[in-house]
Protein backbone atom coordinates (compact mmCIF):
# COMPACT_ATOMS: atom_id res chain seq x y z
CA UNK A 1 0.00 0.00 0.00
CA UNK A 2 2.97 2.21 0.81
CA UNK A 3 4.55 1.56 -2.27
CA UNK A 4 1.83 1.94 -4.39
CA UNK A 5 1.43 5.44 -3.22
CA UNK A 6 5.07 6.56 -2.97
CA UNK A 7 4.75 5.27 -6.69
CA UNK A 8 1.85 7.61 -7.61
CA UNK A 9 3.16 10.84 -5.51
CA UNK A 10 6.97 10.73 -6.76
CA UNK A 11 5.51 9.54 -9.87
CA UNK A 12 7.60 12.59 -11.75
CA UNK A 13 10.92 12.36 -9.93
CA UNK A 14 10.69 8.55 -10.69
CA UNK A 15 10.29 9.13 -14.12
CA UNK A 16 12.81 11.25 -14.22
CA UNK A 17 15.44 9.22 -12.86
CA UNK A 18 14.27 5.98 -14.78
CA UNK A 19 15.10 8.13 -17.37
CA UNK A 20 18.26 9.68 -16.45
CA UNK A 21 19.31 5.58 -15.76
CA UNK A 22 18.49 4.89 -19.10
CA UNK A 23 20.39 7.64 -20.48
CA UNK A 24 23.53 6.63 -18.62
CA UNK A 25 23.39 2.96 -19.83
CA UNK A 26 22.83 4.14 -23.38
CA UNK A 27 25.87 6.61 -23.56
CA UNK A 28 28.34 4.33 -21.41
CA UNK A 29 27.10 0.91 -23.04
CA UNK A 30 30.36 1.08 -25.63
CA UNK A 31 32.29 1.44 -22.19
CA UNK A 32 32.29 -1.99 -21.20
CA UNK A 33 30.24 -3.90 -24.42
CA UNK A 34 31.47 -5.56 -27.18
CA UNK A 35 30.50 -4.41 -30.61
CA UNK A 36 27.95 -6.54 -31.27
CA UNK A 37 25.93 -5.41 -28.49
CA UNK A 38 26.53 -1.64 -29.46
CA UNK A 39 24.65 -2.98 -32.74
CA UNK A 40 21.95 -5.14 -31.00
CA UNK A 41 21.35 -1.79 -29.37
CA UNK A 42 21.59 0.52 -32.32
CA UNK A 43 18.71 -1.89 -34.06
CA UNK A 44 16.64 -1.49 -31.08
CA UNK A 45 16.70 2.03 -31.15
CA UNK A 46 15.79 2.18 -34.47
CA UNK A 47 12.47 -0.01 -34.06
CA UNK A 48 11.56 2.60 -31.51
CA UNK A 49 11.67 5.23 -33.69
CA UNK A 50 9.62 3.38 -36.45
CA UNK A 51 7.33 1.84 -33.83
CA UNK A 52 6.50 5.17 -32.02
CA UNK A 53 5.95 6.59 -34.89
CA UNK A 54 3.92 4.65 -36.87
CA UNK A 55 1.28 4.29 -33.74
CA UNK A 56 1.37 8.65 -33.97
CA UNK A 57 -0.06 8.77 -36.90
CA UNK A 58 -2.01 4.68 -37.40
CA UNK A 59 -2.58 4.09 -33.57
CA UNK A 60 -4.43 7.42 -32.76
CA UNK A 61 -6.35 7.33 -36.03
CA UNK A 62 -7.25 3.86 -36.68
CA UNK A 63 -5.76 4.35 -40.21
CA UNK A 64 -3.28 0.95 -40.40
CA UNK A 65 -0.59 2.06 -42.49
CA UNK A 66 1.75 -0.72 -44.35
CA UNK A 67 3.79 2.00 -45.28
CA UNK A 68 6.77 2.85 -43.10
CA UNK A 69 8.95 0.59 -45.42
CA UNK A 70 8.55 2.39 -48.10
CA UNK A 71 10.00 5.64 -45.74
CA UNK A 72 12.31 4.07 -44.34
CA UNK A 73 14.13 2.71 -47.73
CA UNK A 74 13.54 6.41 -49.02
CA UNK A 75 15.94 7.64 -46.19
CA UNK A 76 18.20 4.49 -46.78
CA UNK A 77 18.34 5.32 -50.63
CA UNK A 78 18.89 9.29 -49.65
CA UNK A 79 21.75 8.09 -47.73
CA UNK A 80 23.31 5.90 -50.61
CA UNK A 81 22.95 8.71 -53.21
CA UNK A 82 24.41 11.54 -50.69
CA UNK A 83 26.63 9.72 -49.05
CA UNK A 84 29.75 11.12 -51.07
CA UNK A 85 28.24 14.59 -51.66
CA UNK A 86 27.45 15.74 -47.99
CA UNK A 87 28.10 15.14 -44.20
CA UNK A 88 26.17 12.30 -42.52
CA UNK A 89 24.60 14.61 -40.11
CA UNK A 90 23.27 16.41 -42.59
CA UNK A 91 21.71 13.48 -45.18
CA UNK A 92 19.60 12.72 -41.79
CA UNK A 93 17.26 15.69 -41.93
CA UNK A 94 17.53 15.27 -45.77
CA UNK A 95 16.29 12.18 -45.68
CA UNK A 96 13.94 12.93 -43.14
CA UNK A 97 12.43 16.42 -45.83
CA UNK A 98 12.62 13.65 -48.59
CA UNK A 99 10.20 11.29 -46.42
CA UNK A 100 8.12 14.20 -45.48
CA UNK A 101 7.30 15.59 -48.93
CA UNK A 102 6.69 12.39 -50.13
CA UNK A 103 3.95 11.11 -47.56
CA UNK A 104 2.60 14.67 -47.93
CA UNK A 105 1.97 13.40 -51.59
CA UNK A 106 0.96 9.96 -51.37
CA UNK A 107 -1.14 11.59 -47.70
CA UNK A 108 -3.17 14.07 -50.12
CA UNK A 109 -4.14 11.41 -52.99
CA UNK A 110 -4.72 8.16 -50.53
CA UNK A 111 -6.02 9.29 -47.28
CA UNK A 112 -9.47 9.61 -48.85
CA UNK A 113 -9.17 5.98 -48.65
CA UNK A 114 -10.75 4.58 -45.18
CA UNK A 115 -10.17 1.31 -44.04
CA UNK A 116 -8.95 -1.47 -45.39
CA UNK A 117 -8.80 0.43 -48.57
CA UNK A 118 -6.01 2.48 -47.08
CA UNK A 119 -4.20 -0.36 -45.91
CA UNK A 120 -4.16 -2.32 -49.32
CA UNK A 121 -2.43 0.98 -50.66
CA UNK A 122 -0.09 1.29 -48.93
CA UNK A 123 0.95 -2.08 -48.90
CA UNK A 124 0.80 -1.83 -52.75
CA UNK A 125 3.19 1.41 -52.24
CA UNK A 126 6.12 -0.35 -50.62
CA UNK A 127 6.00 -3.30 -53.76
CA UNK A 128 5.51 -0.37 -56.16
CA UNK A 129 8.58 1.67 -54.68
CA UNK A 130 10.40 -1.30 -54.88
CA UNK A 131 10.08 -1.70 -58.43
CA UNK A 132 10.28 1.37 -59.48
CA UNK A 133 13.77 2.22 -57.73
CA UNK A 134 14.92 -0.78 -59.02
CA UNK A 135 13.46 -0.11 -62.90
CA UNK A 136 15.19 3.63 -62.06
CA UNK A 137 18.90 2.87 -60.86
CA UNK A 138 19.04 0.30 -64.20
CA UNK A 139 18.28 2.81 -66.37
CA UNK A 140 19.88 5.83 -64.73
CA UNK A 141 23.05 4.45 -63.26
CA UNK A 142 23.02 0.85 -64.90
CA UNK A 143 23.91 -0.38 -61.23
CA UNK A 144 21.37 -2.51 -58.78
CA UNK A 145 22.35 -1.33 -55.59
CA UNK A 146 24.69 0.38 -53.68
CA UNK A 147 27.83 0.07 -51.31
CA UNK A 148 27.71 2.14 -48.30
CA UNK A 149 30.49 3.44 -46.63
CA UNK A 150 30.45 1.87 -42.87
CA UNK A 151 30.63 4.59 -40.30
CA UNK A 152 31.78 3.93 -36.69
CA UNK A 153 29.28 1.83 -34.62
CA UNK A 154 29.45 4.18 -31.60
CA UNK A 155 28.47 7.18 -33.83
CA UNK A 156 25.59 5.04 -34.80
CA UNK A 157 24.41 4.14 -31.80
CA UNK A 158 24.78 8.04 -30.35
CA UNK A 159 23.32 9.38 -33.58
CA UNK A 160 19.95 7.01 -33.70
CA UNK A 161 19.37 7.88 -29.77
CA UNK A 162 19.42 11.17 -30.76
CA UNK A 163 16.81 10.64 -33.69
CA UNK A 164 15.29 8.43 -30.63
CA UNK A 165 14.53 11.51 -28.37
CA UNK A 166 13.40 13.68 -30.87
CA UNK A 167 10.71 11.12 -31.88
CA UNK A 168 9.73 10.34 -28.87
CA UNK A 169 9.23 13.99 -27.40
CA UNK A 170 7.66 15.32 -30.84
CA UNK A 171 5.34 12.35 -30.18
CA UNK A 172 4.75 12.67 -26.93
CA UNK A 173 3.65 16.98 -27.41
CA UNK A 174 1.47 16.14 -30.49
CA UNK A 175 -0.30 13.47 -28.56
CA UNK A 176 -0.78 15.69 -25.45
CA UNK A 177 -1.56 18.58 -27.85
CA UNK A 178 -5.19 19.94 -29.63
CA UNK A 179 -3.93 18.27 -32.40
CA UNK A 180 -3.51 14.66 -30.37
CA UNK A 181 -7.41 15.12 -29.39
CA UNK A 182 -7.63 15.51 -33.14
CA UNK A 183 -6.21 12.55 -34.27
CA UNK A 184 -7.97 10.51 -31.34
CA UNK A 185 -11.02 12.03 -32.82
CA UNK A 186 -10.69 10.91 -36.08
CA UNK A 187 -9.82 7.76 -34.43
CA UNK A 188 -12.94 7.41 -32.70
CA UNK A 189 -15.47 8.53 -35.30
CA UNK A 190 -13.99 10.26 -38.38
CA UNK A 191 -17.57 12.56 -39.45
CA UNK A 192 -18.11 13.57 -36.07
CA UNK A 193 -15.04 14.97 -35.99
CA UNK A 194 -15.38 16.91 -39.07
CA UNK A 195 -18.25 18.44 -38.13
CA UNK A 196 -17.09 19.34 -35.03
CA UNK A 197 -15.01 21.77 -36.62
CA UNK A 198 -11.73 19.75 -37.21
CA UNK A 199 -10.08 19.70 -40.78
CA UNK A 200 -9.28 15.98 -40.64
CA UNK A 201 -7.79 15.83 -43.79
CA UNK A 202 -5.34 18.56 -43.07
CA UNK A 203 -4.91 16.56 -39.73
CA UNK A 204 -4.39 13.36 -40.80
CA UNK A 205 -1.71 14.36 -43.77
CA UNK A 206 0.33 16.68 -41.81
CA UNK A 207 0.68 13.97 -38.98
CA UNK A 208 1.11 11.22 -41.79
CA UNK A 209 3.82 13.31 -43.58
CA UNK A 210 5.30 14.43 -39.73
CA UNK A 211 5.61 9.95 -38.25
CA UNK A 212 6.78 9.61 -42.13
CA UNK A 213 9.93 11.79 -41.68
CA UNK A 214 11.21 10.35 -38.51
CA UNK A 215 10.85 6.98 -39.69
CA UNK A 216 13.19 8.43 -43.46
CA UNK A 217 15.58 10.05 -41.29
CA UNK A 218 15.80 6.30 -39.12
CA UNK A 219 16.28 4.86 -42.86
CA UNK A 220 19.50 7.35 -43.17
CA UNK A 221 20.89 6.16 -40.16
CA UNK A 222 20.17 1.88 -40.50
CA UNK A 223 22.47 2.80 -44.15
CA UNK A 224 25.83 2.40 -42.93
CA UNK A 225 25.41 -0.28 -41.05
CA UNK A 226 23.70 -2.42 -44.41
CA UNK A 227 27.17 -1.73 -45.90
CA UNK A 228 25.34 -2.48 -49.01
CA UNK A 229 22.14 -1.54 -50.44
CA UNK A 230 19.52 -2.46 -52.76
CA UNK A 231 15.85 -2.06 -53.09
CA UNK A 232 14.84 -5.08 -52.20
CA UNK A 233 16.79 -4.45 -48.82
CA UNK A 234 15.50 -0.96 -48.37
CA UNK A 235 12.24 -1.67 -49.08
CA UNK A 236 11.37 -4.78 -47.14
CA UNK A 237 8.35 -5.11 -46.04
CA UNK A 238 9.90 -6.69 -42.55
CA UNK A 239 10.33 -2.58 -41.87
CA UNK A 240 6.37 -2.18 -42.30
CA UNK A 241 5.12 -5.10 -39.85
CA UNK A 242 7.82 -5.11 -37.39
CA UNK A 243 6.44 -1.23 -36.10
CA UNK A 244 2.87 -2.98 -36.09
CA UNK A 245 3.75 -6.18 -34.30
CA UNK A 246 5.39 -3.32 -31.78
CA UNK A 247 3.19 -1.36 -31.30
CA UNK A 248 0.44 -3.96 -30.68
CA UNK A 249 2.26 -6.05 -28.67
CA UNK A 250 3.53 -3.37 -26.12
CA UNK A 251 0.14 -0.91 -26.65
CA UNK A 252 -0.56 1.70 -29.01
CA UNK A 253 -2.73 3.83 -26.65
CA UNK A 254 0.43 5.07 -24.82
CA UNK A 255 3.61 6.19 -25.75
CA UNK A 256 5.95 4.04 -23.32
CA UNK A 257 4.13 0.92 -24.82
CA UNK A 258 5.31 0.97 -28.29
CA UNK A 259 9.08 1.91 -26.36
CA UNK A 260 8.42 -1.26 -24.36
CA UNK A 261 7.30 -3.29 -27.39
CA UNK A 262 10.23 -2.34 -29.83
CA UNK A 263 12.76 -3.03 -27.14
CA UNK A 264 11.45 -6.36 -26.00
CA UNK A 265 10.82 -7.42 -29.73
CA UNK A 266 13.38 -5.90 -30.96
CA UNK A 267 15.98 -7.08 -28.53
CA UNK A 268 14.64 -11.17 -28.51
CA UNK A 269 14.62 -10.48 -32.33
CA UNK A 270 17.75 -9.74 -32.97
CA UNK A 271 19.42 -11.69 -30.13
CA UNK A 272 17.61 -14.86 -30.33
CA UNK A 273 16.96 -14.88 -34.12
CA UNK A 274 21.02 -15.96 -34.64
CA UNK A 275 20.63 -18.95 -32.87
CA UNK A 276 17.35 -20.10 -33.00
CA UNK A 277 15.52 -18.50 -35.57
CA UNK A 278 12.44 -20.35 -36.52
CA UNK A 279 11.76 -21.41 -32.88
CA UNK A 280 11.99 -17.38 -32.05
CA UNK A 281 9.36 -16.68 -35.06
CA UNK A 282 7.04 -19.56 -33.62
CA UNK A 283 7.50 -18.44 -29.91
CA UNK A 284 7.05 -14.95 -30.44
CA UNK A 285 3.79 -15.85 -32.83
CA UNK A 286 2.59 -17.51 -29.62
CA UNK A 287 3.38 -14.59 -27.93
CA UNK A 288 1.69 -12.15 -30.01
CA UNK A 289 -1.75 -14.15 -29.73
CA UNK A 290 -1.47 -14.46 -26.10
CA UNK A 291 -0.54 -10.41 -26.22
CA UNK A 292 -3.94 -9.88 -28.28
CA UNK A 293 -6.04 -12.02 -26.99
CA UNK A 294 -5.86 -11.33 -23.03
CA UNK A 295 -4.51 -7.71 -23.16
CA UNK A 296 -6.30 -6.25 -26.09
CA UNK A 297 -4.40 -2.83 -25.06
CA UNK A 298 -0.87 -4.46 -25.45
CA UNK A 299 1.85 -4.72 -22.54
CA UNK A 300 1.00 -0.95 -21.60
CA UNK A 301 -2.76 -2.31 -20.77
CA UNK A 302 -1.06 -4.87 -17.56
CA UNK A 303 0.08 -1.26 -15.83
CA UNK A 304 -3.49 -0.27 -15.33
CA UNK A 305 -4.81 -4.13 -14.84
CA UNK A 306 -1.98 -4.49 -12.25
CA UNK A 307 -2.18 -1.41 -10.40
CA UNK A 308 -6.90 -1.68 -10.38
CA UNK A 309 -5.89 -5.99 -8.98
CA UNK A 310 -3.11 -5.07 -6.25
CA UNK A 311 -5.46 -1.77 -5.38
CA UNK A 312 -7.89 -4.37 -5.15
CA UNK A 313 -6.22 -6.73 -3.31
CA UNK A 314 -4.87 -3.70 -0.66
CA UNK A 315 -8.47 -2.31 -0.12
CA UNK A 316 -9.96 -5.95 0.62
CA UNK A 317 -7.23 -6.27 2.99
CA UNK A 318 -7.67 -2.74 4.68
CA UNK A 319 -10.86 -3.54 4.89
CA UNK A 320 -10.83 -6.68 6.41
CA UNK A 321 -8.91 -4.96 9.05
CA UNK A 322 -11.07 -2.55 9.63
CA UNK A 323 -13.91 -5.03 9.70
CA UNK A 324 -12.02 -7.09 12.23
CA UNK A 325 -11.71 -3.96 14.79
CA UNK A 326 -15.43 -2.97 14.61
CA UNK A 327 -16.03 -6.85 15.12
CA UNK A 328 -14.19 -6.63 18.43
CA UNK A 329 -15.38 -3.09 19.68
CA UNK B 1 -34.62 37.71 -39.68
CA UNK B 2 -33.55 34.91 -41.12
CA UNK B 3 -30.78 32.82 -40.16
CA UNK B 4 -30.68 30.68 -42.75
CA UNK B 5 -32.04 30.23 -45.81
CA UNK B 6 -32.53 27.60 -48.68
CA UNK B 7 -33.85 28.15 -52.31
CA UNK B 8 -34.59 24.86 -54.28
CA UNK B 9 -32.13 22.63 -52.52
CA UNK B 10 -32.42 19.50 -54.37
CA UNK B 11 -29.83 16.56 -54.19
CA UNK B 12 -29.77 13.75 -56.47
CA UNK B 13 -28.99 9.81 -55.55
CA UNK B 14 -28.20 8.61 -58.88
CA UNK B 15 -31.40 9.00 -60.37
CA UNK B 16 -33.43 9.76 -57.46
CA UNK B 17 -34.55 13.00 -55.80
CA UNK B 18 -34.38 12.66 -52.07
CA UNK B 19 -34.54 16.66 -51.57
CA UNK B 20 -36.35 18.20 -54.56
CA UNK B 21 -36.34 21.75 -55.26
CA UNK B 22 -37.34 23.16 -51.33
CA UNK B 23 -37.46 26.67 -50.72
CA UNK B 24 -37.01 26.85 -47.11
CA UNK B 25 -35.91 29.39 -44.01
CA UNK B 26 -35.13 29.39 -40.59
CA UNK B 27 -36.03 32.40 -38.12
CA UNK B 28 -33.77 33.53 -35.62
CA UNK B 29 -34.52 32.67 -32.30
CA UNK B 30 -37.57 29.64 -32.99
CA UNK B 31 -37.49 26.35 -32.91
CA UNK B 32 -38.34 25.14 -36.18
CA UNK B 33 -39.69 21.38 -36.52
CA UNK B 34 -38.76 19.28 -39.48
CA UNK B 35 -41.17 16.10 -40.15
CA UNK B 36 -42.56 13.35 -42.66
CA UNK B 37 -42.55 10.32 -43.00
CA UNK B 38 -39.40 7.50 -43.33
CA UNK B 39 -37.42 8.67 -46.24
CA UNK B 40 -38.60 12.18 -46.98
CA UNK B 41 -35.79 13.36 -47.01
CA UNK B 42 -35.16 15.03 -43.66
CA UNK B 43 -31.98 13.71 -42.69
CA UNK B 44 -30.34 14.29 -46.38
CA UNK B 45 -32.05 17.96 -45.85
CA UNK B 46 -29.56 18.28 -42.65
CA UNK B 47 -26.74 16.57 -44.46
CA UNK B 48 -26.55 18.93 -47.46
CA UNK B 49 -26.54 22.37 -44.69
CA UNK B 50 -23.70 20.15 -42.46
CA UNK B 51 -22.34 19.91 -45.79
CA UNK B 52 -21.60 15.75 -45.16
CA UNK B 53 -23.16 16.07 -48.98
CA UNK B 54 -22.66 17.88 -51.77
CA UNK B 55 -25.77 20.53 -52.70
CA UNK B 56 -26.79 19.22 -56.43
CA UNK B 57 -28.52 21.91 -57.08
CA UNK B 58 -29.82 25.47 -55.72
CA UNK B 59 -28.49 27.10 -52.92
CA UNK B 60 -28.32 28.07 -49.19
CA UNK B 61 -27.15 31.14 -46.92
CA UNK B 62 -26.44 31.07 -43.26
CA UNK B 63 -26.69 34.60 -42.16
CA UNK B 64 -26.32 35.92 -45.91
CA UNK B 65 -23.28 33.71 -46.12
CA UNK B 66 -23.20 31.10 -48.82
CA UNK B 67 -22.97 27.82 -48.04
CA UNK B 68 -22.28 26.01 -51.26
CA UNK B 69 -18.96 24.38 -51.67
CA UNK B 70 -18.26 24.89 -47.99
CA UNK B 71 -16.48 21.61 -45.75
CA UNK B 72 -18.15 20.66 -42.98
CA UNK B 73 -15.63 21.85 -40.22
CA UNK B 74 -16.40 25.52 -42.10
CA UNK B 75 -20.04 24.82 -41.43
CA UNK B 76 -19.39 24.22 -37.87
CA UNK B 77 -16.58 27.35 -37.35
CA UNK B 78 -19.57 29.71 -38.90
CA UNK B 79 -22.03 28.40 -36.24
CA UNK B 80 -23.94 25.80 -37.74
CA UNK B 81 -23.55 22.68 -35.60
CA UNK B 82 -25.29 19.26 -35.21
CA UNK B 83 -26.24 15.41 -33.71
CA UNK B 84 -26.38 12.81 -35.34
CA UNK B 85 -29.36 10.49 -35.67
CA UNK B 86 -27.43 7.41 -35.38
CA UNK B 87 -25.41 8.82 -32.51
CA UNK B 88 -21.67 8.97 -33.38
CA UNK B 89 -19.67 10.17 -30.61
CA UNK B 90 -15.82 9.05 -30.22
CA UNK B 91 -15.60 5.75 -28.46
CA UNK B 92 -12.63 6.18 -27.27
CA UNK B 93 -12.44 8.75 -25.22
CA UNK B 94 -14.31 9.60 -21.92
CA UNK B 95 -17.51 11.90 -21.80
CA UNK B 96 -15.45 15.22 -21.19
CA UNK B 97 -13.00 15.05 -23.75
CA UNK B 98 -16.23 14.46 -25.88
CA UNK B 99 -16.91 17.11 -25.75
CA UNK B 100 -13.87 18.95 -25.54
CA UNK B 101 -13.34 18.21 -29.09
CA UNK B 102 -16.12 20.65 -29.80
CA UNK B 103 -14.81 23.15 -28.03
CA UNK B 104 -11.44 23.02 -28.91
CA UNK B 105 -12.21 23.27 -32.70
CA UNK B 106 -15.73 24.16 -33.26
CA UNK B 107 -14.81 27.97 -33.15
CA UNK B 108 -13.14 29.73 -35.95
CA UNK B 109 -11.00 31.78 -33.65
CA UNK B 110 -8.00 29.19 -31.66
CA UNK B 111 -8.75 28.67 -28.26
CA UNK B 112 -6.71 28.10 -25.19
CA UNK B 113 -6.80 24.84 -23.37
CA UNK B 114 -8.15 26.43 -19.74
CA UNK B 115 -10.98 28.27 -22.06
CA UNK B 116 -11.97 25.17 -23.64
CA UNK B 117 -11.92 23.01 -20.94
CA UNK B 118 -14.25 26.16 -19.39
CA UNK B 119 -16.60 25.63 -22.01
CA UNK B 120 -16.61 21.69 -22.18
CA UNK B 121 -17.43 21.80 -18.49
CA UNK B 122 -19.95 24.12 -19.19
CA UNK B 123 -21.77 22.58 -21.33
CA UNK B 124 -21.98 19.08 -19.65
CA UNK B 125 -23.06 21.05 -16.92
CA UNK B 126 -25.99 22.38 -19.08
CA UNK B 127 -26.95 19.32 -20.16
CA UNK B 128 -27.35 17.19 -17.00
CA UNK B 129 -24.30 15.23 -17.28
CA UNK B 130 -21.18 16.67 -15.32
CA UNK B 131 -21.29 13.68 -12.42
CA UNK B 132 -20.50 11.22 -15.83
CA UNK B 133 -17.32 13.32 -16.69
CA UNK B 134 -14.52 10.58 -16.82
CA UNK B 135 -17.18 7.71 -17.62
CA UNK B 136 -16.38 5.72 -21.09
CA UNK B 137 -18.57 7.26 -22.94
CA UNK B 138 -19.74 3.51 -24.30
CA UNK B 139 -21.08 2.68 -20.85
CA UNK B 140 -23.90 5.90 -21.09
CA UNK B 141 -27.60 5.10 -21.88
CA UNK B 142 -28.68 6.02 -25.57
CA UNK B 143 -30.12 8.98 -23.42
CA UNK B 144 -27.13 10.15 -22.31
CA UNK B 145 -24.73 9.57 -24.86
CA UNK B 146 -27.35 12.01 -26.91
CA UNK B 147 -27.63 14.64 -24.31
CA UNK B 148 -23.61 14.09 -24.67
CA UNK B 149 -23.86 15.11 -28.39
CA UNK B 150 -26.19 17.86 -27.83
CA UNK B 151 -23.38 19.46 -25.12
CA UNK B 152 -20.50 18.82 -27.65
CA UNK B 153 -22.31 20.26 -30.21
CA UNK B 154 -23.17 23.27 -27.82
CA UNK B 155 -19.36 23.56 -26.90
CA UNK B 156 -18.72 25.00 -30.79
CA UNK B 157 -21.05 27.80 -29.66
CA UNK B 158 -22.91 27.41 -32.69
CA UNK B 159 -25.76 30.22 -33.65
CA UNK B 160 -27.69 27.35 -35.08
CA UNK B 161 -28.45 24.19 -33.78
CA UNK B 162 -29.35 20.89 -35.84
CA UNK B 163 -31.18 17.85 -33.81
CA UNK B 164 -31.48 15.03 -35.81
CA UNK B 165 -34.02 12.71 -33.70
CA UNK B 166 -32.66 13.86 -30.53
CA UNK B 167 -35.65 11.46 -28.86
CA UNK B 168 -35.81 8.29 -31.15
CA UNK B 169 -35.37 5.64 -28.97
CA UNK B 170 -36.15 7.29 -25.66
CA UNK B 171 -37.92 6.30 -22.40
CA UNK B 172 -41.03 8.55 -22.35
CA UNK B 173 -39.74 10.30 -19.27
CA UNK B 174 -36.75 11.05 -21.27
CA UNK B 175 -38.69 12.62 -23.99
CA UNK B 176 -39.62 14.62 -21.33
CA UNK B 177 -36.20 15.51 -20.01
CA UNK B 178 -34.84 16.28 -23.67
CA UNK B 179 -38.29 18.62 -24.61
CA UNK B 180 -37.09 20.56 -21.67
CA UNK B 181 -33.38 20.76 -22.54
CA UNK B 182 -34.28 21.93 -25.96
CA UNK B 183 -36.42 24.66 -24.79
CA UNK B 184 -33.39 25.59 -22.69
CA UNK B 185 -31.27 25.97 -25.11
CA UNK B 186 -33.81 27.87 -27.64
CA UNK B 187 -33.56 30.15 -24.22
CA UNK B 188 -30.19 31.02 -24.43
CA UNK B 189 -30.71 32.17 -28.12
CA UNK B 190 -29.44 29.36 -29.85
CA UNK B 191 -31.57 28.94 -32.71
CA UNK B 192 -32.96 25.33 -33.21
CA UNK B 193 -33.83 23.31 -35.83
CA UNK B 194 -35.13 19.91 -35.17
CA UNK B 195 -35.93 16.39 -36.94
CA UNK B 196 -38.28 14.23 -35.43
CA UNK B 197 -41.10 11.52 -34.90
CA UNK B 198 -42.31 12.03 -31.71
CA UNK B 199 -45.35 14.33 -32.71
CA UNK B 200 -45.99 15.15 -29.00
CA UNK B 201 -42.50 16.72 -28.61
CA UNK B 202 -42.36 18.28 -32.10
CA UNK B 203 -45.82 20.01 -31.89
CA UNK B 204 -45.60 20.41 -28.08
CA UNK B 205 -42.18 22.89 -28.56
CA UNK B 206 -42.04 24.06 -32.23
CA UNK B 207 -43.41 27.57 -33.12
CA UNK B 208 -43.04 26.29 -36.50
CA UNK B 209 -43.32 23.09 -38.84
CA UNK B 210 -42.02 22.37 -42.15
CA UNK B 211 -43.55 18.75 -43.61
CA UNK B 212 -41.29 17.04 -45.75
CA UNK B 213 -42.46 13.73 -48.31
CA UNK B 214 -40.26 12.30 -51.30
CA UNK B 215 -37.86 15.44 -50.96
CA UNK B 216 -40.65 17.44 -51.27
CA UNK B 217 -41.85 20.28 -48.74
CA UNK B 218 -45.51 19.66 -48.90
CA UNK B 219 -46.65 22.02 -45.83
CA UNK B 220 -45.39 24.59 -43.72
CA UNK B 221 -46.84 26.75 -40.56
CA UNK B 222 -47.53 26.65 -37.14
CA UNK B 223 -47.99 22.86 -35.41
CA UNK B 224 -52.18 24.08 -35.57
CA UNK B 225 -51.86 24.63 -39.11
CA UNK B 226 -49.63 21.90 -40.12
CA UNK B 227 -51.66 19.43 -38.28
CA UNK B 228 -55.00 20.28 -39.83
CA UNK B 229 -53.53 20.79 -43.42
CA UNK B 230 -55.58 17.76 -45.06
CA UNK B 231 -52.28 16.53 -47.01
CA UNK B 232 -50.65 16.37 -44.06
CA UNK B 233 -52.98 14.37 -42.48
CA UNK B 234 -53.61 11.69 -45.46
CA UNK B 235 -50.22 11.22 -45.89
CA UNK B 236 -48.29 11.17 -43.18
CA UNK B 237 -50.61 12.05 -39.48
CA UNK B 238 -53.46 9.58 -40.48
CA UNK B 239 -56.71 10.35 -39.33
CA UNK B 240 -56.13 9.30 -35.32
CA UNK B 241 -54.11 11.74 -34.84
CA UNK B 242 -55.96 14.41 -36.16
CA UNK B 243 -58.34 13.75 -34.05
CA UNK B 244 -56.31 12.90 -30.78
CA UNK B 245 -55.02 15.99 -30.95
Amino acid sequence: MDITRFISTHRKSLLVGFLVLILIFIITLPLYAGESDVRVLTTVLIYVVLAVSWALFSGTTGYMSLAPAAFFGLGIYTMALLQKELPFFLIIPIGGLVAFAFALLIGLVTLRLRGIYFTIFTFGLVVFMTEIIQYLETRLYNRHGWDITPIDSEILLYTIFGLVVVTVLAAYFIRRSRYGLALLSIGGNEEAAEHMGINTTRTKVLIFAISSAFMGAAGVITAPSLIYVNANIAFSLFYSFMPILMAVFGGMGQLYGQIVGAVIFGYLEKTLRAQLYSYFMLGFGIILVAVIFFLPNGIAGLVPMLQEKLGGVIRRLRKGGQGEQHANT
Amino acid sequence: MRILEGQGVTKYFGGLAAVSDVDFHVDQGEILGLIGPNGAGKTTLFNLISAALPISSGEMRFKGQKLNGLKPHQICQMGVSRTFQETKVFGNMPVLQNVLVGAFFGTPTRVSGAAAAREAAQSLEFVGLSALSTTPIQDLTLGNQKRVEVARALATKPELLLLDELMAGLTPAEVGEAMELVTKIRDRGITILMVEHVMKAIMGISERVMVLHHGEKIAEGTPQEVVANETVIEIYLGEGAHAGS
